[in-house]
């Protein structure tokens, strides 16, 4: 099944979900709305004739400057028919809210708490959302791009004195 | 060493003393299993076959903290890990001694950002540097022999000396 066939079928079984769809190196990627993720994603998973039953890539994506800020980019394969299907949700930056595909993919667990630790964004129904990379009292989230870097002056021969005064070395 | 620092300087006794603590301490020097990224696989090819550590006492590493004497920190130290480092470190008993492996413990290496500590020095003392990214196993070698020549100059009052870094001399035992 190729892709326009593949779009025909998904808009047969939900009319009207596709917000927009182009084909990227021979594969589909449709944009979605939050609302209609989790449709869109059962039937993609338990139809027969599609069946992605594998969850291959979930992961955010800050677009600063843009509306909606925030989108969650979902790659899926499916095994036996070799097919891949890409899709795109889009949050805005003041309610930065996505419904969770956990219940529908076990993998996407790590994969949106990674999103919520470095982007930000809040996956509604994950069963434990928490940081996974970051320590856990971390305050902000370092993938976004207004996020400060952390980057300490380079001490070289002639200024290391004066960096070295201010550095919290260790004692004993 | 508990008499000798109450008996005070007893001139050739002394001297005996620290020459032979100094010689059991140098020559099976256990370091803890703690390479924590890249480094630690030349850490693993220093302590190999070709490479041998174990011709310094370095026979085996051990994986708990109260049985190591040396704690090579071997790759990029992490903030969520530098809590962990210096609680591993806490454990070691007296006496004990910390290389800085490569760049990034020395000094945060590639990494400046928020995320690597900026040395490891910022959460242990460091005893030795090794520079490299990652040093090859003779560089590692140099600087566990630095570490040897330091540990036999250590007196019994036991306060220790400023941290070795590449432009001292190697010392000829």
């Amino acid at each position: 099944m190729d892709t326009p066939a593949l779009l025909d079928l998904i808009a047969t079984r939900l009319p009207g979900v596709a917000l927009a769809a182009d084909e990227f190196r021979g594969d589909l990627r449709i944009t979605v709305r939050r609302e209609d993720l989790l449709a869109l994603a059962r039937l993609l998973r338990e139809d027969p004739e599609l069946g992605f039953t594998y969850l291959e890539n979930l992961c955010g994506v800050d677009y600063l400057g843009r509306q909606p800020r925030f989108e969650v980019v979902v790659n899926l394969v499916a095994l036996p028919a070799a097919r891949r299907v890409c899709l795109k949700v889009g949050a805005p930056e003041d309610d930065p809210r996505v419904p969770s595909l956990t219940a529908i993919w076990p993998t996407a667990n790590y994969h949106e708490r990674e999103a919520y630790d470095l982007l930000g964004i809040v996956f509604d129904g994950h069963p434990a959302l928490s940081r996974i990379l970051m320590p856990d009292d971390w305050i902000g989230h370092p993938l976004r791009k207004d996020h400060p870097l952390g980057e300490e002056e380079v001490a070289f021969s002639f200024n290391q004195e004066r960096i070295y005064a201010h550095k919290p070395f260790a004692k004993e | 060493m508990g008499i000798e620092e109450k008996a005070g300087d007893l001139g050739v006794i002394t001297t005996s003393l620290e020459y032979v603590v100094n010689w059991g301490r140098t020559n099976a020097m256990w370091p803890l299993l703690f390479g924590l990224a890249c480094c630690a696989i030349e850490m693993m090819g220093a302590q190999g076959a070709n490479y041998d550590l174990s011709r310094f006492g370095m026979e085996l590493n051990r994986a708990s903290p109260r049985q190591s004497d040396l704690m090579i920190v071997a790759g990029r130290v992490s903030r969520k890990m530098a809590p962990v480092v210096r609680r591993l470190y806490d454990q070691m008993p007296e006496p004990k001694w910390v290389i800085a492996m490569g760049d990034c413990a020395a000094c945060g290496g590639v990494f400046n950002s928020y995320a690597i500590v900026q040395g490891v020095d910022e959460v242990v003392p460091v005893d030795v540097y090794v520079a490299g990214c990652p040093p090859r196993p003779e560089a590692l070698i140099d600087g566990i022999m630095l570490l040897h020549a330091k540990v036999w100059r250590e007196k019994i009052s036991g306060r220790k000396e400023d941290p070795i870094s590449l432009q001292q001399p190697l010392v000829r035992m």
